[in-house]
C-alpha cells in the first residue's frame, strides 16, 4: 500500500515537471534564444536524473532523445539511459532502448554493463521486450556484445515468432560485422531462412544474404541455385528486386550463371508490371550482358529489348524514371556503344531538361557517342548549353565534359584542329570557370601535339594576347586568365609563325604586372625575350639591305619598350618574375650595347630559345633505365629522424620555386602565401596537380621553363623523335578570332556535297539527318602526333599489354588479381576481405572464457559434420570439394574461411560442381538436390521446369535420405565426368593419353664422367614409413667394361643405406639399376648425402663423387587411398602448418603445369576445376601436405600449402614453385 | 543498405533523424544540413535521386528523398537498394504516420518523434528494410502501443490526463499534409 502511495505521489509529483511535450514547446516558443534554454532544460534534466523515481528518469531520457535530435551530446547520460532501459516496464525499456539507439555506439563505455541486460531482454517472454532489444541492438552493437550475444540471437532465429524470426535475421547482419566467427556457425541457419514460411523473414534473409554477398560475391556463387529457384517462384518484388541485384553482382564472376539468368529476365522484363523491378531486370541483364560479352554470340535481342525499354523509360514524363533510364543507359554504353548511339537525339534532348540530375546523366552519355562525324555538331550543342546554363557548377561540368569528348583518345574524333582550337578561343568567354588551366593546357596540348595548326593556333594566340584586357578584367575569380599563360607560351615557343611580333610584343609588355598572376608574369618576361630574339634574328636576315635598316629601326624601338618597361616586372613580389625580369633586363641591356658597336646578335640570341619540345609519352619516366651502378634503394645518406616527415613538403616547394605556383586560380592574391605554404595548400596543390596530370598525360608539366633553357643540350636526342607533318589545305583566317561554327557549316556543306553524290548510288538515306552512316567519316584535316617521347634505352616491356580503356568491360572481369582465394578453391589459407570489418584482432583479446566456449560448440559442429560426414562417404569419394571448407575449420579466427566452410559443406556444394559443369548450368547449392549436380539443369526456356525442379529439391531436403541414395548412384557418373576434363589423376598412376609432354619415369641425371653416367630416381615406398628406394641407373659410357662397380654412401644422420650394393661388373654401354634402401630419419628438409662409385678397367680404377640429392618431394608419396581422408584432414585442425607462393610469369597452361607439378612434385590431383586444382600428398614419415594450386591473372600462379609439418611444407611448396618455373 | 532516414521541414529543422551508421552529434548536424541544402534547392518537378552529399556515403551513395508538404523525407542509400523501391518505402513511411496519426502533419511528428520513431523501427532495422506491408507494421504499432497502455493502468492516469490537457493547446495550424499520388508508373508495386 505504501508504495503504490508513493508511486501516486511520484506521478503526481511529475505533472509539473516538464515532459517532451512541454521541452518541444518550450523551445518553439524560444526561438531567439533556442540554445540558452535548451542548455536550462539540459540542467533541469540533470537534476531529474538525479532523483530516485524512474519515472522521473525516463520522462528525462526522452527529453533527452529530442534534444540528441537537435545536435547536442547526450552521452554523459548514458549510465542512466541503461538504468532506463533496465525497467521491467515495456513503456519505459522503450523509451530507453530508443535513447540507446540513438546515442550508442560500438564505443560507448556503458555497453559493457548492458550484456547480460539485453540478454535478458532477448531472451524474455514478451516478444516486444525482445524486439525492442533486437531493434535497438542493431544500431550500437559492439564487437564484446556481438560475441556475448550471437548465440542469443541466434537462438532467435528459430523463434516460433515470425515477428522476432525476421528481426533476429536481420541482426545477425551486424553481428557478422563485428563478430566475423559467427558467420560459419551461423550461416546454415540463415540459409534455412530462406525456405521460412513466413515471407517476411525470408525477405529478411534475402536481404541479409544479399548484402553479404555483395561484398564477397565469391563466397556465395553457390548460393545461386537457391536464389535462382527463389527468383523464378517470388511474387514479391521487394524480395525479386535484392535477389536480382545479388544476380548482377554474382554474374560478373560466373558468366554462366549470366546465360542461364537471361531467359527468366526477360521473361520478368515482359511480364512485370512494376517499374522499380523492371528496373533492376534491365540492369542485371546489362551486367550479365557485360559480363558476357567476351567471346560470346552477342545476345542483340537482349541488348535491343533492354535499349528498347531503356528509351520508354526515358521518355516516360516521371523525372525518375527518366533519370534512371538514363543512368542504365551509361552501363550498356559502355559495352555496346552502338546500340546507345541510335538514340542520341532523345540524350540530346535530355540535355534541355530542367532537371540538373538529368542533364548531367545525359551528359556522361555523351562522351560515348561522339564520332568524327557528329563531334562538331555535339560539340555546337553543348556550347549553347554553356550560354544558357545558368549555375556556374554545371556550366564548369558541361566544360570539362566538352574538352574530355574532344581530348578523348589522343583526339580520337577531331579531324579539324582548327575548329577545335576556336572552339576553346570561344571557351575562354565563359565567365567564372574553374577550368582555365585545362582549357590552356588543351591549348598548349594541341599547338604541340599537332604540328599543322601551328601557324592558325599562334595567330589566335596572338590575338587574345590583345585582348587581354577582356579577360583580365572579368570577374576576379576567373581562372580563365590561365589561357594567357598558355598564349603567351605558344607565341614565344612558335614565334616562327608569328607576322606581327612588335603587336605581340607590346601587347604583352603592356599589361600592368599587377593585373596578373606572377606565374603568368613570368612566361610573358620569358617569351618576350624569345619574341625579340625572333624579331633581331629576322630583321637581320632580311635580303635588302634598305629592309634591315628599317626592321632594325623597329627592332631597336621595340627594345627600348622592352627595358623601359622591364623594371616594372622587376619589382614584382613574386620572386619568380622579379628574377627573370632583372636577368632578362641585363641580357638586353647587354645586347643593345652590343649591337651598338655593330655586332650581329640575332642568331645567338635565338639560339637561347632553339630546340623543339615534343610530348613526352606517359610511361616515358617509368622507362628511364636505371644506369648500371646506380642503385635506388641504397640510402646516400641515413635519414635521420627529426626529417623524416619533411622531404615531401621540400619536394613541393622546390617545385613552386622553380616552377609556376601551385594554384593558379588563386590568382595575385596567392603571391604572399606562397611563402608559407600549409600542410593543408601543398596537399591541395599535390592532388590538384596530380588532378592536371591525369587529365593531360601527355604534356610535360612545370618543366617547361627549365626545359626551354635546356634546350641546345637536348636538342640532339629530340631531334629523331618523328612528328608527323601534314600539309594544310584549309585556307587558314587570321584576321580575326575563328568561329568555331563556321568549320561546323563548312563540314556539314562538304557532307551535303558528299551526299548528293551518293544519293545516286543509294535511295535509302534521309536527308534530314545529316550524319547517318558510319562509313562516311569527314575527312582528317590535321593530325595528332600521337607517339611521346621515350628515354634512351628504353625497351617495350610486358605492362604495356594492359593498355585497355578504363571502361573496357574486361577490365571488370579481372577480378581475382589479387585476391587470394575464391570459395570454390580448395585449400583456402587467406581469403576475401570482409566489408566494414572490425578487423579480428579487435575479437582477439576476448576473454579466454568466451573462447573456450567458442571451441566447445566448435567441437560439437565438428562432431555434428563428422557424423554427417560418414553418411556422405560414398558421395565424398567423387572429390567433394569439402576441402576448401575444412581448411577454414581449423583456423576459427578466420572468418573468411568460415564463409567458405559453410559454403562448401552444403552437401552437393554448387560452386564447384557449377564450376566445373561445362554445360554452364549451376548446380545447386542445396545438398538435398543431386540432381542438379550430376544433370545440367534444364534451361528456364522449358517454362516451368526449374520451378518443379526446386520443388523436387525442397521435398529431398526434408528427406536427406532419399538423396543420398540418389547421390550414390550419381556418384559413379560423376566420376567418369571427372575424368572426362582431361586431368590425370596420379592416384590412379595413369598418364591419360596424350600428354606426352611427361616423361615416363622420374629419372634424373645423378653423376657423370666419361666412364659412367648415373641417373637416380628415389622412389618412397607407400607401404613401409620411412623408407625411400632410390633408384640408380649406371651406366657404362666407356668403350671398355667395367669391372667391381661399386657405390658407396657416406653414413649420414640423417638416412642409413639398408643394404649394401654388391659390386657388379658392366659390358660396355650397358647399364644397370641398382636400389638402394634408405632409411631417412629426418623428411622435412631436403637431403644431401655423399656418395662415391668406384670402378675398375685394366687401366686402373676410378672413382666418381657426387651428392645424391633427395628433395622433400622426393620423399612424398602422392598417394590417396581415401579421398574421406583429404576432406576429413582439412576438416580436422591437424594442419597447421601453412606456405605460400606466388609464381610470376607462367606462360605453359595449366594443365600442363599442373600435371608437371603433380608428376615431379609427387602429388596426387584430388581435384580440379578449370584453372584451381587441389592436390595431396604425404611423406614416408606420415606428414600431410595438401596444395592448392591456382592460376591467377597475368601469368601469375599461387601455390597455397597446408600441412601438418611447417619445415617440410615449406620445403615442398619451395621446391614446386620450382618445378612451375622451370 | 540504408546509412540514414532524415525528416526535416522546409527550413530544414529536423523532425526525426535516425542514423544506422554512427556518426557523432556535430557531424549528424553537418550531414542534416548539407542534406537540406540539397535538397531544398530542387524544384519539385524533377528527379528525386540525387548524388553528390559529401558527408555521408560518398561515390555509392545517394540521396532518395520525397516532399510532403512540409517535410522533407530523405533516405540515404547505397547501391544495393533500389531507387524506385525506396522510393515506395518512402511512402509506405508516410502512409503508415498517415494512418496511425489520423491524417498526419508537421506538428505531429513534432510532438510525437517517439512515436514516429517505433514507427520506423517496424520498417527499418540497422539499416536494412524490414517490412514492407503497412498492415503488419500498423498491427505490431498497435500491439505495442495497447502493451504501453495495459502498463499505464491506474498510475498512468492523472499523467495522461494532464498531457491531454497541455496538449488541447496545439494549434491546428497545418493539419494536412497532402499525399500526393504515387506516379501511376510505381503504384503497382506490390509487397
Amino acid at each position: 500500500m505504501d508504495v503504490a502511495l508513493r508511486n501516486i505521489r511520484g506521478n503526481i509529483e511529475r505533472l509539473f515537471d516538464k515532459n517532451l511535450t512541454d521541452l518541444v514547446r518550450g523551445i518553439r516558443n524560444n526561438k531567439d534564444n533556442e540554445a540558452k534554454y535548451i542548455a536550462q532544460c539540459i540542467e533541469e534534466i540533470k537534476q531529474e536524473l538525479r532523483q530516485d523515481n524512474i519515472a522521473v528518469k525516463v520522462n528525462a531520457v526522452q527529453k533527452l532523445t529530442y534534444i540528441q535530435m537537435l545536435g547536442y551530446d547526450i552521452s554523459w547520460a548514458s549510465f542512466n539511459i541503461v538504468e532506463v532501459m533496465s525497467s521491467p516496464k515495456f513503456t519505459y525499456k522503450r523509451i530507453g532502448y530508443l535513447a540507446a539507439s540513438q546515442s550508442f555506439h560500438p564505443d560507448t563505455e556503458v555497453l559493457m554493463l548492458t550484456t547480460n541486460m539485453i540478454r535478458k531482454d532477448l531472451n524474455s517472454q514478451t516478444q516486444y521486450d525482445s524486439a525492442v532489444a533486437l531493434t535497438s541492438l542493431s544500431c550500437f552493437i559492439s564487437t564484446d556484445l556481438a560475441r556475448d550475444l550471437a548465440n542469443d540471437v541466434m537462438t532467435l532465429l528459430s523463434s516460433t515468432k515470425p515477428y522476432l524470426r525476421k528481426k533476429a535475421v536481420l541482426l545477425m547482419y551486424k553481428i557478422f560485422l563485428k563478430f566475423p566467427e559467427a558467420l560459419r556457425p551461423a550461416f546454415p541457419r540463415l540459409k534455412d531462412k530462406l525456405d521460412d514460411p513466413d515471407p517476411g523473414v525470408q525477405s529478411a534473409a534475402v536481404n541479409v544474404i544479399c548484402e553479404l554477398a555483395r561484398k564477397n560475391p565469391q563466397n556465395y556463387l553457390g548460393l545461386a541455385p537457391v536464389f535462382f529457384k527463389l527468383m523464378t517462384s517470388s511474387t514479391n518484388n521487394w524480395m525479386l528486386i535484392k535477389i536480382i541485384k545479388l544476380f548482377g553482382a554474382l554474374t560478373t564472376l560466373e558468366p554462366r550463371l549470366g546465360k542461364k539468368l537471361i531467359e527468366p529476365l526477360t521473361n520478368l522484363i515482359h511480364s512485370t508490371s512494376a517499374m522499380s523491378l523492371l528496373y533492376e531486370c534491365i540492369n542485371t541483364v546489362i551486367a550479365v550482358l557485360i559480363s558476357i560479352s567476351s567471346g560470346m554470340p552477342s545476345h542483340n535481342a537482349s541488348i535491343q529489348l533492354c535499349v528498347q525499354k531503356l528509351r520508354i523509360l526515358i521518355e516516360d514524363s516521371d523525372q525518375n524514371l527518366k533519370y534512371l533510364g538514363l543512368l542504365a543507359m551509361g552501363k550498356i554504353l559502355q559495352s555496346h556503344p552502338k546500340s546507345v548511339t541510335v538514340h542520341k537525339d532523345l540524350i540530346m534532348q535530355c540535355l534541355d531538361d530542367k532537371d540538373e540530375s538529368i542533364r548531367l546523366r545525359a551528359l556522361d552519355l555523351l562522351y560515348g557517342m561522339v564520332s568524327k562525324k557528329n563531334l562538331m555538331e555535339i560539340v555546337k550543342k553543348l556550347m549553347v548549353h554553356m550560354d544558357r546554363a545558368e549555375g556556374t557548377t554545371y556550366r564548369d561540368e558541361l566544360l570539362s565534359k566538352l574538352v574530355f569528348i574532344c581530348s578523348q583518345n589522343n583526339y580520337q574524333f577531331v579531324t579539324n584542329f582548327e575548329w577545335y582550337l576556336s572552339v576553346l578561343v570561344e571557351l575562354t568567354r565563359i565567365e567564372g570557370s574553374q577550368h582555365g588551366p585545362l582549357v590552356a593546357a588543351q591549348m598548349m596540348d594541341v599547338t604541340v601535339r599537332v604540328q599543322a595548326i601551328r601557324h592558325f593556333a599562334v595567330a589566335q594566340m596572338a590575338l587574345l594576347l590583345e585582348n587581354a584586357h577582356v579577360l583580365a578584367t572579368a570577374a576576379h575569380r576567373n581562372t580563365m586568365l590561365e589561357v594567357l599563360y598558355a598564349a603567351a607560351w605558344i607565341c614565344g615557343e612558335f614565334s616562327e609563325y608569328l607576322p606581327n611580333i612588335r603587336s605581340t610584343v607590346e601587347s604583352m609588355l603592356r599589361t600592368r604586372p599587377a593585373s596578373l598572376p606572377p606565374h603568368i608574369l613570368a612566361v610573358y618576361v620569358q617569351n618576350v625575350l624569345k619574341l625579340y630574339g625572333r624579331m633581331l634574328g629576322r630583321a637581320e636576315q632580311s635580303e635588302q639591305p634598305e629592309d634591315v635598316d628599317g626592321a632594325m629601326v623597329e627592332v631597336n624601338q621595340v627594345a627600348e619598350l622592352i627595358v623601359e618597361t622591364l623594371p616594372a616586372f622587376a619589382s614584382s613580389a613574386d620572386l619568380e618574375v622579379q628574377e627573370r625580369a632583372t636577368s632578362a633586363l641585363q641580357l638586353m641591356k647587354t645586347v643593345q650595347k652590343l649591337q651598338q658597336r655593330g655586332e650581329r646578335l640575332g642568331q645567338e640570341l635565338q639560339e637561347l630559345f632553339s630546340g623543339e619540345l615534343n610530348p613526352v609519352a606517359p610511361k616515358a619516366q617509368r622507362k628511364v633505365p636505371v644506369p648500371e651502378g646506380l642503385r635506388l634503394d641504397e640510402w646516400i645518406n641515413e635519414p635521420s629522424d627529426e626529417s623524416g616527415d619533411e622531404p615531401d613538403a621540400g619536394v613541393d616547394y622546390g617545385v613552386e620555386v622553380f616552377v609556376r605556383a601551385e594554384s593558379r586560380a588563386a590568382g595575385p592574391a596567392a603571391a604572399e602565401r606562397r611563402y608559407q605554404p600549409t600542410a593543408e595548400e601543398l596537399q591541395k596543390s599535390r592532388e590538384a596537380r596530380v588532378h592536371e596530370q591525369t587529365h593531360n598525360p601527355h604534356y610535360l608539366k612545370g618543366t617547361v621553363q627549365s626545359s626551354s633553357n635546356n634546350y641546345s643540350s637536348m636538342a640532339g636526342e629530340l631531334a629523331d623523335t618523328p612528328v608527323q607533318q601534314l600539309d594544310l589545305d584549309v585556307p587558314l583566317r587570321i584576321g580575326g578570332f575563328a568561329n568555331s561554327d563556321d568549320y561546323l557549316k563548312m563540314q556539314n556543306r562538304s557532307y551535303k556535297a558528299s551526299k548528293k553524290n551518293k544519293k545516286k548510288r543509294s535511295k535509302k538515306k534521309h536527308g534530314a539527318q545529316k550524319s547517318s552512316s558510319e562509313d562516311e567519316a569527314p575527312p582528317v584535316v590535321h593530325e595528332v602526333s600521337v607517339g611521346g617521347e621515350m628515354p634512351e634505352g628504353a625497351r617495350s616491356s610486358e605492362d604495356e599489354k594492359d593498355a585497355r580503356p578504363a571502361d573496357d568491360p574486361h577490365r571488370a572481369l579481372d577480378i581475382n588479381l589479387d585476391e587470394p582465394l575464391a570459395p570454390d578453391e580448395v585449400l583456402p589459407v587467406r581469403a576475401h576481405r570482409q566489408p566494414g570489418r572490425a578487423p579480428p584482432a579487435a575479437a582477439a583479446p576476448a576473454t579466454t572464457d568466451a573462447r573456450d566456449r567458442h571451441k566447445k560448440k566448435k567441437k560439437k559442429d565438428d562432431k555434428k559434420r563428422k557424423s554427417k560426414k560418414e553418411k556422405r562417404a560414398p558421395e565424398e569419394e567423387r572429390a567433394e570439394p569439402a576441402p576448401p571448407a575444412a581448411a577454414a575449420e581449423e583456423n576459427g579466427r578466420k572468418p573468411e574461411d568460415d564463409i567458405e566452410f559453410w559454403l562448401s559443406d552444403m552437401p552437393a556444394t554448387a560452386t564447384p560442381a557449377a564450376a566445373a559443369n561445362p554445360a554452364g548450368t549451376a548446380g545447386p547449392a542445396d545438398g538435398a538436390g543431386p540432381a542438379g549436380t550430376a544433370e545440367p539443369v534444364p534451361p528456364p526456356k522449358e517454362n516451368g521446369e526449374p520451378v518443379s525442379n526446386g520443388a523436387t529439391k525442397q521435398k529431398k531436403h526434408k528427406s536427406s535420405k532419399k538423396s543420398k541414395k540418389n547421390k550414390k548412384e550419381k556418384s559413379g557418373r560423376l566420376l567418369g565426368y571427372e575424368e572426362a576434363v582431361g586431368i590425370s589423376t596420379p592416384s590412379h598412376e595413369v598418364v591419360a593419353p596424350g600428354l606426352s609432354d611427361l616423361p615416363d619415369s622420374r629419372l634424373q641425371p645423378l653423376a657423370e664422367n666419361d666412364r659412367l653416367k648415373l641417373l637416380y630416381e628415389p622412389r618412397a615406398s607407400p607401404t613401409d614409413d620411412d623408407r625411400v628406394t632410390v633408384a640408380v641407373l649406371v651406366t657404362n659410357k666407356s668403350p671398355e667394361p667395367l669391372a667391381d662397380i661399386q657405390l658407396q654412401l657416406a653414413a649420414s644422420d640423417a638416412a642409413e643405406l639398408l643394404e649394401q650394393v654388391e659390386p657388379f661388373s658392366l659390358e660396355a654401354g650397358a647399364s644397370r639399376e641398382l636400389l638402394l634402401p634408405l632409411r631417412v630419419r629426418e623428411v622435412t628438409a631436403p637431403l644431401k648425402l655423399a656418395a662415391s662409385v668406384t670402378s675398375h678397367t685394366e687401366s686402373g680404377g676410378d672413382t666418381l663423387s657426387f651428392k645424391l640429392r633427395l628433395p622433400c618431394t622426393a620423399l612424398l608419396v602422392g598417394q590417396l587411398d581415401d579421398k574421406q581422408l583429404f576432406s576429413d584432414l582439412l576438416a580436422g585442425d591437424r594442419l597447421t602448418a601453412r606456405a605460400t607462393c606466388l609464381v610470376s610469369e607462367v606462360t605453359d597452361d595449366f594443365n600442363q603445369v599442373l600435371r608437371r607439378v603433380a608428376f615431379w612434385g609427387r602429388h596426387t590431383v584430388v581435384e580440379q576445376i578449370d584453372t584451381t586444382a587441389s592436390l595431396y600428398s604425404r611423406s614416408i614419415c606420415g606428414d600431410h601436405v595438401c596444395v592448392l594450386v591456382k592460376q591467377l591473372a597475368a601469368g601469375r600462379l599461387g601455390i597455397d600449402g597446408k600441412g601438418t609439418n611447417q619445415q617440410l611444407l615449406s620445403n615442398v611448396v619451395d621446391e614446386l614453385r620450382a618445378i612451375v618455373a622451370s | 543498405m540504408i546509412k540514414a532516414v532524415l525528416v526535416f521541414n522546409n527550413h530544414g529543422k529536423p523532425r526525426l533523424t535516425k542514423f544506422y551508421h554512427y556518426y557523432n552529434e556535430e557531424m549528424q548536424q553537418k550531414i542534416i544540413k548539407e542534406t537540406f541544402q540539397l535538397v531544398s534547392k530542387r524544384e519539385d518537378n524533377v528527379c528525386n535521386f540525387l548524388e553528390g552529399g559529401t558527408l555521408i556515403g560518398g561515390s555509392d551513395y545517394k540521396l532518395i528523398y520525397r516532399h510532403y508538404a512540409t517535410l522533407y523525407f530523405v533516405f540515404c542509400v547505397d547501391s544495393s537498394e533500389s531507387e524506385l523501391g525506396i522510393l515506395d518505402l518512402i511512402q509506405v513511411l508516410v502512409e503508415t504516420l498517415d494512418k496511425c496519426f489520423e491524417n498526419v502533419c508537421e506538428l505531429d511528428l513534432v510532438f510525437h518523434v517517439n512515436k514516429v520513431h517505433y514507427i520506423l523501427n517496424e520498417i527499418v532495422m540497422g539499416g536494412m528494410v524490414l517490412e514492407t506491408s503497412m498492415t503488419e507494421i500498423i498491427t505490431r504499432t498497435e500491439e505495442q502501443n495497447r502493451l504501453e497502455k495495459q502498463e499505464g493502468g491506474l498510475a498512468a492516469a492523472p499523467a495522461r490526463a494532464v498531457s491531454v490537457v497541455k496538449n488541447i493547446n496545439i494549434t491546428q495550424q497545418i493539419k494536412d499534409i497532402k499525399l500526393p499520388d504515387l506516379p501511376a508508373a510505381i503504384k503497382d508495386l506490390k509487397f
